[in-house]
């Protein structure tokens, strides 16, 4: 009985303490009790769920047509993948998403231990999709998609990515004037430009201006232009990381006889990529949102794959159920990262004054 | 070979290495491109800007016809790309700063519909939801059962329509101008050390005043500028299948604005949330103290301390959310980095024309900063400590 007088009292306090704040919470329980009822009455309770009767199934109701996620859910996850390999799509997908969960965990943070986990995974991925041996038929990189490719052009660029930002940001602080002055005016001139005219360039101007030799493929000159333009970003949260280091750290490894690659791998960088750790996480949700931009240079991720879902055939009308499926799917991911930055954020500042 | 022992030398050399790489890397890409262009039978350089395009332009401030040249397609998308982005930023502000204060309501309610928000706009990309908002708008009842919210506004899947004024391009420029010169002299009037030292009634008249006086000039300047045998208000009006007068919002346009608003916002909301934490305590209490209400304390006190605490950070946010107006090319929406993408796909001239988007872009973000920085270095207080 107490605990219930209890509960009333701090409900009380929290929402109608004063007249003021009792007329806020009723306009925002009221407001809060339609949305949701609109949601539950349009997506739950006068839904279509299955695709049997196709488009004419969702004619009937009033509600969402989740039949359109019911019947092209593995277009939207595996793109134009072979229909019999969607398997090997989902188990590189799989391996993708451990390694990223098992980077999150605090016994895998050494530079030597993230890198064999991340390239082990990347490796496993790229074997699984592209198949040609072990018995699995080759799947070229073209009919890649989906998820699967969001994923790969994500861990490709913070693969190719990372090493690029340390050497950037190190070149920036170089001793050696003219060095760090052309690297300043590079990281600042792409950094002010738009990620998706780096894309654009990428994919269809850099084919102009590269001898023949060293085109290569669409997806990997797009992944190169967003590697650059993610390691541009990155240098300078590491270089942020670097300036926060006392001075005398790296005169100290100078007085012990450390050389040059010794104080900065063994000193300057571990602490300053733990310095740096809250924005380098950012900057991976980031990077990880902004992969759907390569929709627009056409590539078929799984923003594009939603896009096909439903402007083909049958479920034209369906567009509100596929955009939410999508979202769905960017927000679990992209949540959940920004979760765990926030926590160790917090844990970070434990036993920092 | 003594000099190859010398340090300096070797320094030397070695900045001079590093220096050619990345020019010689410039330099061939543009050899390249050169030898590609002339393979393809095209001449490089600036004189294409002179000729005709041939192609046309959706949405356009000022007059805009196929056979007008490149160099003024480009100057109708970086207008088109300067009108997005100041409307969505002034959306994106006002948006974000009404969630940051429902986020830090006492009233736990509220402040948890500010952090659903924020979540929820932040954690999708800014494409999908361009995508989704386009797709809305584009499905809206035809014309004939257009949506009207307010008298005069009608929304339907050809755009949104508002009543506007039946006046020449030049005089609404000249008027929105002179009114905008207005505005920004009365807030230098209100909040400027010179004029701190006079009457308040009198300052409070001043900046009034020119207020007045500036709207009175922009009417009248609109009045002088009105179309010949045409009424001053535009309202629209169902005509057969389609809406007369008016100003039309196309949906691209209107996805775009919700679209990136609404992201911007909750970035925003954010960068404030963090401002007026960091406000101390103590600053909105003795406003209390003094007999402030709880608005006064606010907009007085706790704003402007969080406006001087985040203007870096939101400047920051700014030059960003101007580079993300770029997401127009994913509905069609013709901004400046569209129409450069048309434009090399029409004309061939590639190398040009990214010189252009990325001069652009450098011009666009280098005046919004240093505008910011400028108000930063103002208002920000002198001497070593920091609040």
């Amino acid at each position: 009985m107490s605990s219930l007088t209890q509960k009333m009292e701090t409900i009380r306090n929290d929402y109608f303490s004063t007249r003021g704040n009792a007329v806020i919470s009723s306009v925002c329980i009221a407001l809060l009790l339609w949305i949701g009822w609109t949601l539950v009455d349009w997506g739950l309770l006068n839904a279509k769920f299955s695709a049997d009767e196709g488009i004419d199934g969702c004619r009937a109701v009033s509600g969402a047509c989740w039949a359109v996620i019911d019947a092209r859910a593995r277009l939207i996850f595996f793109g134009l993948y072979p229909y019999e390999e969607h398997w090997r799509s989902a188990l590189a997908c799989l391996a993708i998403i451990l390694v990223t969960v098992l980077s999150c965990i605090p016994c895998f943070w050494t530079t030597r231990r993230l890198a064999f986990l991340w390239l082990a995974g990347f490796a496993t991925f790229y074997v699984l999709m592209r198949g040609g041996v072990l018995g699995m038929t080759e799947v070229l990189e073209t009919e890649w998609g989906g998820l699967a490719l969001t994923l790969f052009i994500f861990s490709a660029v913070c693969i190719v990515g990372m090493p690029m930002a340390i050497v950037f940001a190190l070149l920036r602080r170089s001793q050696y004037t003219v060095i760090a002055t052309t690297m300043a005016l590079v990281i600042d001139g792409i950094r002010s430009l738009p990620l998706l005219s780096i894309m654009f360039t990428a994919a269809l101007v850099l084919t102009f201006v590269l001898p023949d030799w060293l085109q290569g493929d669409k997806l990997y000159r797009v992944i190169f232009g967003y590697s650059l333009f993610f390691a541009c970003y990155q240098a300078e949260i590491i270089r942020g990381g670097m300036q926060s280091l006392p001075a005398g750290q790296e005169e100290a490894a100078k007085a012990l006889g450390l050389n040059y690659f010794q104080r900065i791998s063994r000193i300057v960088l571990p602490q300053a990529f733990r310095n740096a750790l809250p924005p380098t996480i950012n900057q991976f949700v980031v990077t990880f949102k902004e992969t759907s931009l390569v929709t627009i240079v056409g590539f078929f991720d799984v923003l594009a794959s939603g896009n096909a879902a439903f402007s083909s055939g049958e479920w034209l009308t369906t567009y509100v159920e596929v955009y939410f499926f999508v979202a769905l799917i960017y927000f679990s991911f992209v949540f959940s990262l920004s979760r765990y930055g926030a926590y160790l954020e917090t844990r970070l500042r434990v036993g920092q004054h | 070979m003594a000099f190859l022992r010398n340090r300096k030398f070797l320094d030397f050399l070695l900045q001079f290495a590093f220096l050619g790489t990345v020019i010689g890397l410039i330099v061939s890409a543009v050899v390249i491109g050169r030898e590609n262009m002339a393979a393809q039978g095209l001449t490089g350089g600036f004189a294409f800007l002179e000729q005709a395009t041939g192609w046309g332009i959706s949405f356009s401030l000022v007059d805009y016809s196929i056979q007008d040249t490149y160099s003024h397609a480009l100057k109708v998308g970086i207008l088109n790309t300067l009108f997005l982005g100041v409307i969505t930023l002034t959306l994106a502000t006002i948006i974000g700063l009404t969630a940051a204060s429902a986020r830090l309501s006492s009233n736990k309610l509220l402040a948890k519909m500010g952090v659903s928000f924020v979540e929820i706009f932040r954690n999708i990309p800014l494409v999908l939801q361009a995508l989704f908002w386009y797709a809305i708008m584009s499905n809206l009842p035809k014309a004939k059962q257009a949506i009207s919210p307010f008298e005069g506004v009608f929304l339907s899947n050809r755009g949104a329509y508002f009543p506007g004024l039946n006046v020449t391009g030049g005089s609404a420029a000249i008027a929105i101008a002179l009114f905008i010169l207005a505005v920004s002299l009365a807030i230098w009037i209100a909040v400027a050390r010179r004029t701190s030292r006079m009457q308040p009634s009198r300052r409070r008249m001043m900046w009034v005043g020119t207020v007045v006086a500036g709207a009175l000039v922009s009417i009248a300047v609109l009045a002088a500028g009105r179309i010949p045998g045409t009424e001053l208000l535009s309202i629209p009006y169902l005509k057969g299948l389609n809406f007369r007068e008016g100003i039309r919002l196309t949906p691209e346009l209107m996805a775009a604005i919700v679209a990136i608003s609404l992201y911007g916002a909750a970035f925003i909301a954010e960068i404030f949330r963090a401002g007026l934490l960091s406000i101390r305590k103590g600053m909105g209490e003795a406003g209390a103290a003094l007999g402030l209400r709880p608005y006064q304390v606010f907009f007085r006190i706790r704003l402007p301390l969080a406006i001087r605490a985040v203007l870096p950070t939101l400047t920051n946010q700014y030059v960003w959310l101007m580079k993300a107006t770029t997401i127009g090319i994913a509905i069609g929406f013709n901004d400046f980095f569209m129409v450069v993408a048309v434009s090399i796909n029409q004309s061939g001239q590639t190398l040009s024309l990214i010189l252009i988007l990325i001069l652009g872009f450098w011009a666009l973000n280098l005046s919004l900063s240093a505008v910011f920085n400028w108000i930063n270095r103002r208002i920000a207080l002198k001497g070593t400590q920091n609040r």
